[in-house]
């Protein structure tokens, strides 16, 4: 590169001889802006997604590269949303991307001071044990007057609100065919 | 809106530069009010007096949609001679029992049609306490009350036991300047608004109400959408474009968790739990309902054939479909009943699913509480959350009222995914559904839960296949195979949506007018049927906004049957013609025989608008050609409930049971019905606390922070937790802005930043000056944006149709610096305790 040549690539003169006065487009570029994309160019995929926060339902597009997701944009076609989000959604690959997401099972023995890590079968059997013996010993089939309870108040539940319509709809189900009524969500908060 | 539903207020801000006038109530000033044309500050827990101070501006100025409310409402039904209202009982309605805190219902019928109590039981016409603690108001979601039939009426509206009449009795005093007592907003303010909204409403004209859900949290909570709904029937806003109640719901599927409930007191489709008391068998059951009329009239259909989906084969007529399967209640089940049977010890077993009631719920002692005295607790999140750390570091550990080594619960931490990480659908606050697709695996251990309950059925079926024990019928006889997908076993959301939808002899079922009482169908959700209309995904449809018309109704689904706007026969005339051009939005298209328009009619497609029934009909068949409202057993929209309200046919101002004023209407300070939850740790607050405190949110966090502290970017725009207070009350109470302040109530201390800003504004009641604390509720001990928790400080009681808590009106003490630590802090509380 000459010295003229290189005295014209030189962004304040191309500022000031080019196109571009205000200095907020082609003045300013250089090879290295070239060589940049965002990040969603180079994506594997593009997953049509909502926003998991609030009701309002806004679109999202998940982008996806090797198998990690890389970048949550709006989705310019929904009627809702038409492509914004709002600060929650705009970081909501952060919250799927959180370094402090827990990924193990944890346990806390009962008196315990600390966790300890937990084979994820193991304790969904645990789990199982543990609902099966309390509802055994908390089971109320009649009340005083012998009519029909068929239940427990041994166990409860509460969440929802976040969750999907069909995973409500399998803890109804299942909580119902085992008698448990104290099911509850943050709609009642 | 702007602050907690930012992308939603675009349509707002949209409408403003068409020239709508927006006008934002609420205790502080936010992004809403900095774009509003008209900002009106509030106190706390007054929105009744305001709104009914509306009702009697439209009524004394004869400003109601008069065609509108003598066609599609209940205002010229004839009531019970016997009523008694809250003007003629000093804040009484007819029917209280004093002794039980509840309303025998009788008197509130209508004349001529003999009004079914809450209960439906002619044998408990009080409801009861145990009907009423079991919220069976609650379970109307889709309709009112049944009454049996339709009343006398008086279309004049003139005879002065017309609803009308009464309506008019009962807010005439809610004036402007008794507004301005009340609220504390000046009577010119007022009268600005009534000006505006009446002038915006009638035939080409209407005004929208929206809300957010801090409206429900009140001991009135209920009677304040009755309010709305009240205000907005008579100006002829329901069922019009443009028009409505709006409740902005605050988490992604609320909506969806009320539909498909985890809630204890209604099935999918707001079909009630069965009450031990009433409901002996599936006839029983149904009785009150098979057969009515209006849609409601085949609630046999809906149940027979969720029970179908629940079981299957073994679910004959022989023997009830299996009805005896269901758990019965006894009284109320909800949440903060459960706390405290958790404390007491009966509750034993807690799973928490993507909840944090340690931050997230009023007091949060008692949650801990409870917490720390189960068996075991399973806990699923994305994060690690206070509910599930409370035994380590919750707030009573560094009291001392609580020693880690003396915990004896047993804690499951799952790790679950994330939205990106599975399929299913969310409802939003419109009932629309909208699917979500899985774009990655979930991390680690982390699994959805779906795949959580569908293996836990798994492993608890297989556990119990040979036990001769007949409380395990229901578990070896339900229907429980869904397709397991990848490696992980998932399993397949959209099988479980197809049971949802429903199927008959024909395959998926495209309506719930399909569905049968014979077991030829089944439906997992009533509402929900035709989501999956000829066997494909309704809520996964994505034609972009763009190529559609305004309504968009091919993007998502909308229950029921992709119904946009609900109840929109009311956007027509009695005679089925579009009230105004402007407003047109369904019509009888006479030339067709059916009825048209830019949305589906929520209305029987070729009822024509003369239809009259034949005398004796059911359900649909019974409502007419121009009874818009046809989930109500009269097709009328109810401007007095005549049945299914625990706390009066009309709203009526009461004070907050936190106040430190009184209420100047009645003697009778607070809701009669209230519901309170006794326990030494949920004392309720005395004389000692001279201010009002509201809690809220803010754009940049979510509820109980479990989904926003936790990531760098929202903690980064709100890093701690603070207070707002104006400027007069720092100087009252010495309070510097940036530094800390202690609030005090009888439950517990808290401390935070202080933010002096004008945006909290002093009100003028009456003589007195009004002082608010504002307090956002999204913090908690753990995640990257730490601080004490709002909703420690609230107290628990209720409103008696819901069981939803008081959170949004309190009283409060406030002091410069920081809260005591250990047992000083007890002690501070004990002091205030003993004060009052």
């Amino acid at each position: 590169m000459g010295v003229r040549q290189w005295l014209r690539s030189w962004p304040v003169i191309r500022q000031i001889t080019g196109d571009d006065p205000s200095g907020r487009g082609n003045a300013v570029r250089s090879a290295a802006t070239e060589r940049t994309a965002p990040r969603t160019a180079h994506a594997d995929s593009v997953t049509r997604s909502i926003c998991p926060y609030c009701a309002v339902g806004c679109g999202q597009r998940v982008f996806v590269q090797d198998g990690r997701v890389t970048q949550i944009e709006g989705d310019p076609d929904s009627p809702i949303s038409r492509g914004r989000l709002c600060p929650k959604g705009s970081a909501s690959k952060q919250l799927v991307t959180s370094p402090s997401r827990v990924t193990k099972v944890l346990y806390r023995r009962p008196y315990g001071t600390d966790w300890e890590e937990l084979d994820l079968g193991q304790a969904m059997d645990m789990i199982a044990e543990r609902v099966l013996a309390t509802r055994a010993a908390t089971w109320q089939q009649r009340d005083e007057d012998g009519l029909t309870l068929r239940r427990t108040l041994g166990f409860a539940s509460l969440g929802g609100a976040t969750l999907d319509n069909e995973e409500n709809y399998l803890m109804k189900k299942l909580y119902t065919a085992l008698g448990a009524v104290q099911i509850e969500n943050q709609a009642r908060i | 809106m702007a602050e907690c539903h930012p992308v939603g207020f675009q349509w707002v801000m949209a409408a403003k530069a068409r020239g709508a006038k927006i006008i934002h109530i609420d205790p502080r000033f936010t992004r809403t009010s900095a774009v509003s044309d008209l900002f009106v500050p509030i106190r706390a827990g007054s929105d009744i007096a305001f709104l009914g101070g509306l009702v009697n501006y439209v009524l004394r100025h004869g400003k109601e949609f008069r065609e509108y409310v003598v066609a599609y409402t209940n205002a010229a039904a004839l009531i019970n001679e016997d009523f008694r209202d809250t003007e003629d009982l000093d804040g009484l309605f007819s029917g209280y029992d004093p002794e039980g805190h509840v309303y025998d219902h009788t008197s509130w019928a209508y004349q001529g049609a003999e009004a079914q109590a809450l209960a439906g039981d002619p044998e408990d016409r009080t409801g009861g306490r145990r009907h009423q603690e079991a919220a069976q108001a609650e379970k109307r979601g889709s309709g009112g009350a049944p009454v049996s039939a339709k009343p006398d009426v008086d279309l004049t509206l003139e005879h002065p036991r017309c609803v009308f009449q009464i309506l008019k009795r009962h807010y005439a005093r809610y004036t402007p300047e008794m507004v301005e007592e009340i609220c504390g907003v000046p009577a010119p303010k007022f009268l600005e608004v009534a000006e505006a909204i009446t002038a915006n409403s009638g035939r080409d004209r209407t005004t929208a109400l929206c809300y957010a859900v801090g409206w429900t949290q009140h001991t009135v909570g209920v009677q304040y959408i009755r309010t709305a709904s009240i205000l907005q029937t008579l100006l002829g806003n329901i069922g019009r474009p443009g028009g409505g109640i709006l409740a902005l719901r605050g988490h992604a599927s609320i909506q969806g968790s009320t539909d498909i409930p985890t809630l204890f007191n209604i099935l999918p489709g707001y079909i009630p739990m069965p009450h031990a008391r009433q409901h002996l068998d599936l006839a029983s059951f149904v009785a009150r309902d098979a057969g009515r009329t209006g849609f409601w009239g085949n609630m046999d259909a809906y149940t027979v054939s969720l029970l179908k989906a629940w079981w299957g084969e073994h679910a004959t007529a022989e023997n009830d479909f299996c009805f005896d399967y269901l758990p019965r209640l006894t009284g109320d089940h909800g949440t903060y009943d459960t706390v405290l049977r958790q404390i007491n010890g009966e509750c034993k077993g807690y799973f928490l699913v993507g909840e944090n009631p340690a931050v997230g719920s009023a007091n949060g002692k008692l949650q801990r509480l409870g917490l720390a005295n189960l068996d075991w607790l399973v806990v699923r999140d994305l994060q690690m959350i206070e509910s599930a750390t409370f035994w380590r570091d919750g707030p009573e550990i560094e009291t001392g009222e609580l020693r880690t080594e003396e915990i004896g619960t047993e804690v499951f931490f799952l790790p679950a995914a994330a939205h990106t990480e599975k399929d299913g659908s969310f409802t939003n606050t419109q009932r629309l559904l909208q699917w979500h697709h899985k774009a990655v695996e979930p991390p680690g251990d982390a699994r959805s839960d779906l795949w959580f309950y569908y293996h836990l059925g798994k492993l608890v079926r297989h556990k119990v296949r040979a036990s001769p024990d007949p409380r395990d019928l229901p578990l070896q006889h339900l229907t429980w195979s869904y397709a397991e997908e990848g490696p992980l076993g998932e399993p397949s959301a959209d099988s479980v949506l197809a049971e949802i939808n429903g199927n008959g002899p024909d395959g998926p079922l495209s309506a719930y007018t399909e569905l049968r009482t014979d077991g030829s169908t089944t439906c997992g959700c009533w509402i929900y049927c035709g989501v999956r209309a000829g066997g494909v995904n309704q809520a996964a449809r994505r034609k972009p906004g763009q190529e559609q018309t305004w309504v968009a109704p091919e993007w998502g689904w909308a229950w029921p049957a992709n119904r946009r706007i609900i109840y929109n026969r009311a956007s027509a005339d009695p005679a089925g013609r579009p009230w105004s051009e402007r407003k047109k939005y369904i019509w009888w298209d006479a030339s067709e025989g059916r009825w048209a328009g830019a949305d589906v009619p929520d209305f029987e497609p070729t009822k024509p608008p003369d239809f009259t029934p034949e005398p004796g009909a059911k359900a649909q068949h019974a409502l007419a050609g121009d009874d818009p409202f046809i989930m109500q057993t009269d097709g009328k929209a109810w401007l007095f409930a005549p049945a299914g309200l625990a706390d009066g046919p009309l709203p009526t101002h009461y004070e907050p049971l936190e106040s430190p004023y009184s209420n100047p209407l009645y003697s009778q300070q607070v809701n009669p019905a209230m519901q309170r939850y006794e326990h030494p740790a949920n004392p309720y607050n005395g004389s000692a606390f001279p201010y009002v405190v509201t809690t809220y949110r803010l754009t940049e966090h979510h509820t109980a922070g479990g989904m926003s502290r936790t990531l760098p970017y929202l903690s980064e725009l709100q890093p701690e937790f603070f207070c707002e207070v104006s400027p007069e009350l720092a100087t009252e109470r010495g309070l510097e802005h940036l530094g800390w302040a202690t609030i005090i109530t009888s439950r517990t201390a808290i401390e935070a930043r202080v933010l002096v800003t004008r945006r909290m504004k002093p009100l003028r009641m009456g003589g007195q000056v009004v002082h608010q604390v504002g307090l956002p509720y999204h913090w908690g001990p753990n995640g990257l944006s730490m601080g004490d928790a709002a909703n420690d400080i609230l107290g628990v009681a209720a409103d008696p149709n819901v069981h939803i808590q008081e959170s949004k009106a309190a009283t409060c003490d406030i002091r410069p610096g920081r809260r005591p630590r250990g047992q000083a802090m007890l002690d501070l509380v004990e002091e205030y305790r003993r004060r009052g």
